[in-house]
């Protein structure tokens, strides 16, 4: 059930981006009092420095703030499926040391093979958030861990501001800088992922992997060895933080690539990306999750390709300079090219074709050919935020930064540099791959942002110059004499009401800002704030109605059942089974391990004889379906129950789609086929639902997600037992009976 | 020629070159030893080739900072160069004795 939008809940607007400091400085000290203007007149650059500085403060408060909304709401707790684990395993961190955290094999997932948490997760935000909080414990503030996590995202998107605000200095001036730190603090499609409680890598991330960016620009246009070491930095972070951060490894080869062919390949460039690669590989590989694939795996291939063809481009510049013979020079370099090229070529082929470089694994693969995963691994392609982008979703997430990125590049181009070189590549993939994965417009966010900046800062500067150039009047230049200059005076004449038009285009820009403000804090509060694990709806009156069961369930499970319980379910409750329920589950939502999450799937679609020997091989004592055919609530299993089919009948080909479908259709009522009407998913699900009466005027048994009568109401289960039903029936639990005694 | 033009370069300079070549030489030693022995435990032999590979690399780079024939590095002090140099090979030898195992 969807919340109504609602009008009353606009944060502040952010104050919209200055034109030139001083003038608006000064209007404003004009109109103070004269003594106190005495003691306050500062120089023109302290005021520049004081506005950048209370902008800069404002914007950082407001990219905190804007984030709070579910906190204010609800309540103050973790989002979603992710961040359950990170909280669990944050949990485990602060109570048990770094060295256990490290080390730590939980048995209490994917039973009965257990995981390696230790070496399959990115540790750089348990850490993050476990150092937060022990330097607020050491300043004496008894936080909870859970608090520190709920507000670690928001407090690093703030960071991110700032060293957007860095970044856009870098790449343009320090007013482009401003308006970009502005653009990132409401974005959507960075609020999407870093709001309050959505405690997930991609907070961290972000951070990391601009804050990487901007060091290695800040590298390549110094040229200082020192730079290059914080970048390398920079990157061990993002390492640490996401897998995302292939990203970064891949783009900043291609950048290079990019310089060395349009010309401008220079000895900063040389230092900068070998000291960053050599060093930030090292620090890669000390995170046991990457390992070795630095040197191994084809998608790091491209770095270490790069990094040698830089040592042959500084060769050969090396040897020009000491001959100072052109002839001799190129005949050599003939000869290095085809050597070093047959030699490469050589490398690549016998690493590939031997094994020992891997090739790209199905994930990022994926992003080059959208259409491998359909066809080959239907998990990843089930995820709903891995679906390509619709561009209803491009105009929910950025506004009017859509038509400013094209505005950025034209001025980008305009003015090339090393550094706007880089934004451009940068924002150019970045989009290309959010057109692919709705979930990675979150990486071109900051981009986008950047560029748009730029269009955003060149553009109102250029008309505040206007406005503040003194306009010649017709008189003056009527009174020079001879025609000559007559016509020289009528081609210095600015165009007739340029100062009006400048003034109506900056009210217009201003406006566009406004706007931008307003729908990014109201997308915040509508769209991106709920915590999918409370949901809330409008009620007939009007009133507000929470529905809270799953956590009503979890706790149930762990309150009623013995503490050595296995759970099934579908892998998208694990986590937050075993963080809220403390019990062990069968699949959880890492789905590393195809063939266990085919066999629960195998067991949802089977008849209950069948899955109950599955449910006996794998130790199952409780079963837990997610059903929100009473409340209208339509991520459910039923929902999802056509993937389960799919990816337990990629693994067991006795499973087949088609026995589920009636024409090609999924259906749930009377015409439904047999297999669908008595599967243990539909039994489940469906159990004492013909009793029910959900809506006034439809018979009992209506469901009111799939809108229809279902078509199996005499439900009766041989081998499980109802445990639990939530008082909105959305989460439901069985208890799988122990086998009948022989007599 | 080449030898004639390499005769002339400043002493300091042929001193870093000869450093830098006396790292790859020892890499190369390693890449040989490792193709007689087997490479386990890798992470060994990536730390040792990589010290080497990472030393010659901040030397070309030292190398590129001080030479004053450079025209983009003018204005950086010979002190500031070697600083950020030894700086750099810290950061590098700490992470390789980590990596070492």
């Amino acid at each position: 059930p969807r919340p109504a939008p609602r009008a009353d809940e606009t944060l502040a607007q952010i104050p919209p981006p200055r034109p030139p400091m001083a003038a608006a400085a000064s209007t404003m000290l004009e109109s103070l009092p004269a003594p106190l203007l005495r003691a306050l007149r500062l120089k023109t650059k302290q005021q520049e420095l004081l506005l950048r500085v209370s902008a800069l403060a404002l914007i950082y408060v407001l990219a905190f703030a804007v984030r709070l909304f579910s906190v204010l709401r609800y309540e103050s707790m973790i989002h979603e499926f992710d961040p359950y684990f990170n909280y669990r395993t944050t949990l485990y961190l602060t109570e048990h040391g770094y060295s256990e955290f490290w080390n730590w094999f939980d048995h209490e997932s994917w039973y009965p093979l257990g995981r390696v948490v230790g070496g399959t997760l990115f540790p750089g935000l348990m850490v993050t958030a476990a150092l937060l909080h022990r330097l607020l414990r050491a300043l004496s503030l008894a936080v909870h861990i859970r608090e520190v996590c709920v507000l670690t995202a928001p407090f690093f998107a703030a960071n991110t501001t700032l060293v957007a605000y860095a970044f856009g200095r870098e790449i343009w001036d320090s007013g482009a800088g401003l308006v970009a730190a502005a653009l990132i603090a409401v974005c959507p499609g960075y609020i999407s992922r870093s709001v309050a409680g959505s405690y997930d890598n991609e907070g961290v991330a972000i951070f990391a992997l601009l804050l990487t960016f901007y060091l290695f620009v800040r590298a390549v246009n110094t040229g200082s060895l020192a730079w290059s070491l914080a970048a390398a930095f920079g990157y061990f972070y993002m390492v640490s933080a996401w897998g995302g951060y292939v990203f970064i490894i891949n783009l900043l080869p291609l950048y290079v690539l990019v310089l060395l062919v349009t010309g401008r390949y220079s000895q900063r460039l040389y230092v900068a990306y070998n000291c960053t690669y050599v060093l930030g590989m090292l620090l890669g590989m000390q995170i046991r999750f990457v390992g070795f694939q630095h040197v191994q795996s084809g998608e790091h291939m491209a770095a270490m390709g790069v990094f040698f063809l830089l040592q042959v481009f500084f060769f050969l510049d090396w040897v020009k300079y000491m001959l100072n013979d052109v002839k001799l020079f190129k005949s050599f370099l003939r000869i290095t090219l085809t050597c070093v090229i047959s030699v490469g070529t050589l490398a690549l082929g016998i690493g590939t074709a031997s094994g020992y470089i891997s090739p790209w694994t199905g994930r990022f693969y994926s992003l080059l050919d959208p259409t491998y995963a359909k066809d080959h691994i239907p998990i990843i392609a089930s995820v709903s935020e891995h679906q390509p982008t619709a561009w209803s979703s491009f105009m929910f997430d950025f506004h009017i930064l859509l038509f400013l990125f094209p505005a950025g590049l034209y001025f980008c181009f305009k003015r090339l540099s090393d550094a706007t070189i880089f934004i451009v590549m940068y924002g150019l993939t970045s989009m290309y791959f959010a057109g692919v994965m709705v979930r990675l417009i979150l990486v071109a966010a900051p981009a986008v942002c950047l560029i748009s900046a730029i269009a955003v800062s060149a553009t109102i500067k250029n008309l505040t110059t206007l406005i503040r150039s003194k306009s010649k009047s017709p008189q003056t230049t009527g009174k020079t004499t001879g025609s000559k200059a007559a016509a020289k005076g009528a081609v210095d004449q600015p165009l007739p009401f340029q100062h009006n038009v400048a003034v109506a285009l900056l009210l217009g820009a201003f406006y566009l800002l406004s706007r931008y403000a307003i729908h990014c804090t109201w997308v915040t509060s509508e769209a991106y704030s709920s915590p999918s694990i409370v949901l809330s709806a409008r009620g007939h009156n009007g009133g507000r109605v929470i529905f809270d069961d799953y956590r009503e369930a979890y706790y149930w499970l762990r309150q009623n059942t013995p503490t050595d319980a296995k759970i099934m379910s579908w892998w998208d409750y694990g986590y937050q089974i075993t963080a809220m329920g403390n019990r062990t589950v069968i699949v959880d939502n890492n789905t590393w391990n195809n063939t266990h999450i085919a066999t629960v799937g195998r067991a949802m679609s089977s008849y209950e004889d069948e899955a109950y020997e599955i449910m006996q091989s794998l130790d199952v004592n409780y079963v837990l379906v997610v059903f929100g055919g009473v409340t209208g609530y339509s991520s459910d299993d039923i929902n999802k129950f056509l993937w389960m089919v799919r990816i337990g009948g990629g693994v067991f080909p006795v499973i087949k789609e088609p026995d589920y479908l009636v024409n090609g259709e999924y259906r749930v009522d009377k015409g439904a086929s047999p297999k669908m009407l008595n599967c243990l998913m539909y039994k489940l699900c469906y159990y004492r639902f013909g009793e029910l009466t959900t809506e006034y005027g439809k018979p009992p048994g209506y469901d009111r997600v799939r809108g229809v009568e279902i078509g199996n109401k005499d439900i009766k289960l041989e081998y499980l037992e109802e445990a639990f039903t939530t008082s909105n029936w959305i989460v439901r639990i069985y208890k799988v009976k122990p086998p009948k005694n022989r007599s | 020629s080449l030898t004639k033009a390499y005769a002339a370069t400043p002493t300091n300079l042929k001193i870093i070159d000869l450093y830098v070549v006396f790292a790859v030489a020892t890499a190369l030693v390693q890449v040989v030893y490792m193709g007689i022995v087997g490479s386990f435990p890798f992470n060994s032999f990536l730390s040792g080739v990589l010290s080497c590979i990472g030393t010659a690399v901040l030397g070309v780079c030292l190398r590129i900072q001080v030479n004053k024939d450079n025209k983009e590095f003018k204005d950086l002090p010979p002190e500031r160069a070697f600083a950020d140099f030894v700086l750099c090979n810290l950061v590098l030898h700490l992470v390789i004795m980590n990596f070492l195992g």
